[in-house]
């Protein structure tokens, strides 16, 4: 397949540069508009009501007290949503409102719109809800038992084995070879089970919306999204209205790491508003964030590696088994494709499994199901390397994947930079200097697809040459500058004569949701792509003017020129003097890019971290981080550094702090950030960072999405650190104080 | 319930307000005095974003009532610029790409500046555990604490 | 003719085999190829969908992408993010 839109190598003046970015001083004064900070003149307030319960039968809700309460002006259930979706309709619309039972602690219930926040959930204590409590089950392989209680019946497809427990929904199996023949070939082979808990996306800002929508169908939803477009066609099934009729803006967002590429409430609002006929807000508590919306999948995973005394891995197995709450698509199947991807084998087997349990549905979670697969595979490689006496980076290099080596997911790899990683990670300073006594460190790689999506941007030009950036990408960590830098590089124009927009749903085609590592790749590529449509319109104008061939023009510097003598001897025309006849010249000059493009490069990194162990409290310290990571091309540097230090903190948390602790009830026990710690500053040390740029042969400039790649090695890394450090190797995460502690008394360490 | 006025000062302006005795310092800046720039991250006091300076020191606005600003002088991150001057913070998180999503953003510029009135020379350590207040997801802290530490150097140098 | 590799657990719905050739010059035709032969394959070919690998490129929904006799053709569980 051709690569239409392929790197070439070029000298840049905009991009690599490190400008202030275009909201920065609405960020830093309090001026920008994040989802809770939007209001409507009367406006009502809703709230949530949820189960206490983990698993319950609905006998009856009774609203009858609840809609007597003179602040109160609108109650919806299950019967004022769409009924006959199937799906993954059904499931979004079954976890934004519960049906016939209640399938987590947390699940909504009912909802009510009141005149202020206050009374509204004043008045939810005023909805009569009887239950009928239900078995439940919260953990993955106890899920899995013949015996286990059921979540739902009939969820599972056809690639579930006969015989299974219902709660076995899909199963997911990948490789290549036979692993018999290469595990009879090695020196070593080491099998272990591994377990990590569900991690919340921890976005600071709890999930918001404005909603608007009257009884002819016509709406407006403001919230914080990670995708305003996808927000507004899901709503309109769940509402049954048409998706044009809903105008979606999507507010300034407050991190969202996945957490917000589906919805939760803004069905709800628009529900309330639409039989309150008034403009309903409703914002999420921190514990309804953690109660009810996506955490990621926890995981039970078994993995056999073998390896020869020379280092060569001779086979690997994995199984990975994934839970993602009451409803399917745990992303198992990325844990068994991408676990493996940093290595060259020639046998390899990937099995997955999509379990159900009596939690909130998850949701993804940067690099879904990565992470955790990388844990358990890089966490088998660092033993071998310690048995057989071996380098870990010189065995990574030596099987590490490159050019054309075979995936263990199938496709050969065209050009990627895992090699380069390794060896800047092997030149780094951070990789040969001492340790203190009680540390250890610990090596990790990691591999994320990254994705494409649907994609459209519009370029227009104002009378003063200045240029309207118009994409549908929410900016979640700076996007807006990439995209400027990425005009400005094209139209040969200073960064600052452009403004990016987050456009609305109505004012712009469809955008597949800012997910994936995808928007710098995507977005970037459409904008380059519109801007070039800008400038052929742009030199067609010249031509005109000049009465030329509009071919014998070339755009250089910002300006229109005649390619050579023999196209005629005109003065350069600039993109200015353009745009401010463009009334009269043809009428007004945009330039457009609407695909889904499939170069989106796969990315690697390698991570290296120091880590101490109190022996005394099995309490563990990150005292030294190391990210080497493979963009492609840093467009923004500062911002590609800030992904590579934010992915390596987040991992530093899943690893050593965060998870979801339900009790014998069946109840979440730490719905909030006291009791679910993620890091703060004093726990931390300077992340230090290397880009690597090993070109993407799929974007123009040769961009690889990097967002998500950066929290694929550090459980691994840190697990790999803290159990050099512990002497024992620590095979659940997260390693806090008390599962630390025990690991080393069981080991008779300490 | 019987609304109660409060009388006090934010950012230097006089403000009179009517508040629900239930109601937060954090609830009325919101929602009834328009100033959006505190946050609700957790409400319980544990992640910082709603951080406004109470009579010099850096406070949660999320535990303080609202009715016990009566004759109080707050600051909120509405007021850290002079006019069009940034804060030395301000800019310096700007130049260092101190934020990505920028939420936590207001908290922390508005408890560093309340670290960098106690000190102008604080130690990365004496930044990381006054900031260990305030949760920020993005960014892993790294170039939060290089800004901080920049901006006092610049403070000093004024 | 393409060949087109199955990723391991959708095999049993193809006769176990580890590829199938189908006559395709587009990711679609490849679809509809591997369906009509395998009609067991039509549920998560067609209604749930998947991301086709063509010589190292990811397509997860552009249906038209042109494909030669010797592309390398792999079928991918559907690629999402976070």
């Amino acid at each position: 397949m051709a690569l239409d839109d392929a790197f070439e190598a070029r000298e840049f003046k905009v991009v690599g540069t490190r400008p202030i970015r275009p909201d920065g001083i609405d960020k830093v004064t309090g001026r920008a508009r994040f989802g809770a900070d939007a209001s409507a003149s009367g406006m009502l307030h809703g709230a949530i009501l949820r189960s206490p319960h983990p698993h319950a039968r609905i006998t009856s809700i009774d609203t009858s007290r609840a809609e007597s309460h003179p602040s109160v002006k609108a109650i919806v259930t299950r019967d004022d949503f769409a009924k006959e979706l199937s799906g993954e309709d059904w499931n979004v619309l079954e976890n934004v409102m519960a049906g016939e039972r209640v399938l987590y602690d947390g699940h909504a219930v009912a909802a009510i719109a009141a005149t202020s926040v206050l009374a509204a959930k004043e008045a939810l204590a005023l909805i009569d809800v009887v239950y009928d409590p239900l078995p439940f089950v919260t953990d993955v392989d106890e899920a899995m038992r013949p015996d286990a209680p059921v979540v739902r019946e009939g969820v599972a497809d056809e690639s579930v084995p006969e015989g299974m427990n219902p709660n076995v929904v899909r199963y997911h199996e990948n490789g290549h070879g036979d692993v018999d023949i290469g595990f009879a070939k090695a020196d070593l082979v080491i099998e272990k089970t591994f377990k990590t808990e569900a991690a919340h996306q921890g976005y600071i800002e709890p999930h918001a919306c404005l909603a608007q929508l009257g009884a002819d169908g016509n709406g407006e939803l403001w919230c914080c999204t990670q995708g305003h477009f996808v927000a507004a066609r899901i709503c309109a099934r769940l509402l049954g209205i048409d998706a044009s009729q809903l105008r979606v803006t999507a507010s300034e967002i407050g991190g969202g790491f996945g957490g917000k590429t589906t919805v939760f409430i803004e069905p709800v609002a628009l529900a309330l508003s639409r039989k309150s006929n008034r403009p309903v807000k409703i914002v999420m508590s921190r514990e309804e964030v953690f109660r009810a919306t996506g955490p990621t999948s926890s995981a039970s995973m078994d993995v056999k590696i073998g390896m020869r005394k020379d280092g060569r891995i001779t086979a690997a197995e994995g199984e990975f088994r994934l839970q993602g709450g009451a409803f399917p698509n745990a992303p198992m199947e990325f844990a068994a494709m991408a676990a493996f991807a940093p290595y060259d084998l020639e046998h390899v087997r990937s099995k997955g499994w999509d379990v159900l349990c009596n939690r909130p549905k998850q949701a993804a979670y940067r690099a879904p199901g990565s992470p955790m697969g990388a844990f358990a595979v890089e966490s088998v490689i660092d033993e071998l390397c310690n048995k057989l006496g071996l380098d870990p980076i010189e065995v990574r290099i030596q099987n590490g994947s490159k050019e054309g080596s075979r995936a263990a997911f199938g496709p050969r790899f065209k050009r990627i930079g895992l090699i380069e990683t390794l060896e800047a990670a092997r030149a780094h300073p951070h990789y040969r200097a001492p340790l203190k006594p009680g540390q250890g460190r610990g090596l990790s790689c990691g591999f994320w697809f990254n994705h494409s999506g649907e994609t459209s941007v519009t370029l227009s030009l104002s009378y003063d040459g200045t240029v309207s950036l118009a994409v549908g990408t929410p900016d979640i960590g700076g996007s807006r500058a990439s995209m400027c830098q990425m005009a400005a590089e094209e139209l040969g124009i200073p960064f600052d004569r452009v403004r990016t927009t987050i456009a609305d749903t109505g004012s712009l085609g469809y955008n597949d949701v800012s997910h994936g590592s995808r928007v710098t790749y995507a977005s970037g590529l459409a904008t380059i792509k519109a801007a070039r449509d800008t400038i052929q319109k742009c030199c067609a104008r010249a031509a005109e003017e000049w009465g030329i061939d509009p071919e014998a023009v070339v755009w250089e510097d910002g300006c229109a020129k005649p390619s050579g003598h023999n196209a005629g001897d005109f003065e350069p025309m600039s993109l200015a003097e353009i745009a401010a006849n463009m009334g009269d010249t043809g009428g007004p000059i945009s330039g457009h890019f609407e695909a889904t493009p499939t170069g989106a490069g796969v990315s690697f990194a390698t991570h290296i971290v120091d880590a101490e162990v109190d022996r005394e409290t099995g309490a563990a310290k990150v005292t030294r981080y190391t990210v080497v990571q493979d963009a492609g091309k840093a467009i923004h540097p500062s911002y590609v550094e800030g992904q590579f230090q934010g992915g390596a903190v987040q991992g530093i948390g899943w690893a050593l702090n965060e998870e979801y602790v339900y009790g014998d009830d069946g109840r979440l026990q730490n719905a909030g950030f006291l009791d679910y710690r993620i890091p703060v500053a004093s726990d931390l040390p300077f992340i230090d960072t290397v880009i690597v740029e090993v070109p993407n042969p799929g974007h123009p400039y040769g961009v690889r999405g990097v967002g998500e790649t950066s929290i694929c090695p550090p459980l691994a890394a840190i697990a790999n650190a803290v159990s050099n450090a512990a002497g024992v190797r620590m095979t659940h995460l997260p390693m806090s104080p008390p599962r630390l502690l025990k690991a080393m008394q069981e080991a008779g360490i300490g | 319930m019987k609304m109660m006025h409060v009388t006090t000062s934010i950012n230097g302006d006089p403000t009179e307000f009517l508040c629900d005795p239930r109601e937060t310092m954090l609830d009325v800046l919101r929602d009834r005095l328009n100033l959006t720039g505190a946050k609700e991250g957790c409400g319980t006091g544990d992640c910082g974003a709603c951080s406004i300076i109470l009579g010099g020191e850096v406070i949660c606005a999320c535990l303080m009532l609202a009715a016990e600003a009566e004759g109080q002088d707050i600051e909120t991150v509405e007021g850290m610029a002079n006019d069009e001057n940034l804060h030395p913070l301000q800019k310096k998180f700007l130049e260092h790409a101190a934020l990505q999503c920028g939420i936590c953003t207001p908290g922390i510029l508005v408890a560093a500046k309340a670290l960098l009135e106690k000190t102008n020379n604080p130690t990365e350590t004496e930044v990381r555990y006054w900031l260990a207040g305030n949760l920020c997801r993005c960014t892993g802290y790294d170039k939060i604490v290089r800004a901080v530490m920049d901006a006092a150097e610049e403070m000093r140098s004024l | 003719m393409v060949e087109v590799v199955l990723w391991a657990s959708l095999r049993r719905l193809a006769d176990d085999r580890e590829s199938v050739e189908v006559d395709a010059e587009t990711v679609k035709d490849v679809l509809k190829g591997l369906v009509e032969q395998y009609p067991a394959l039509r549920p998560h070919l067609l209604d749930r969908g998947v991301s086709v690998s063509v010589d190292g490129q990811m397509v997860t929904s552009g249906w038209n992408e042109k494909i030669s006799a010797n592309s390398e053709v792999v079928l991918l569980q559907r690629i999402k993010g976070g």
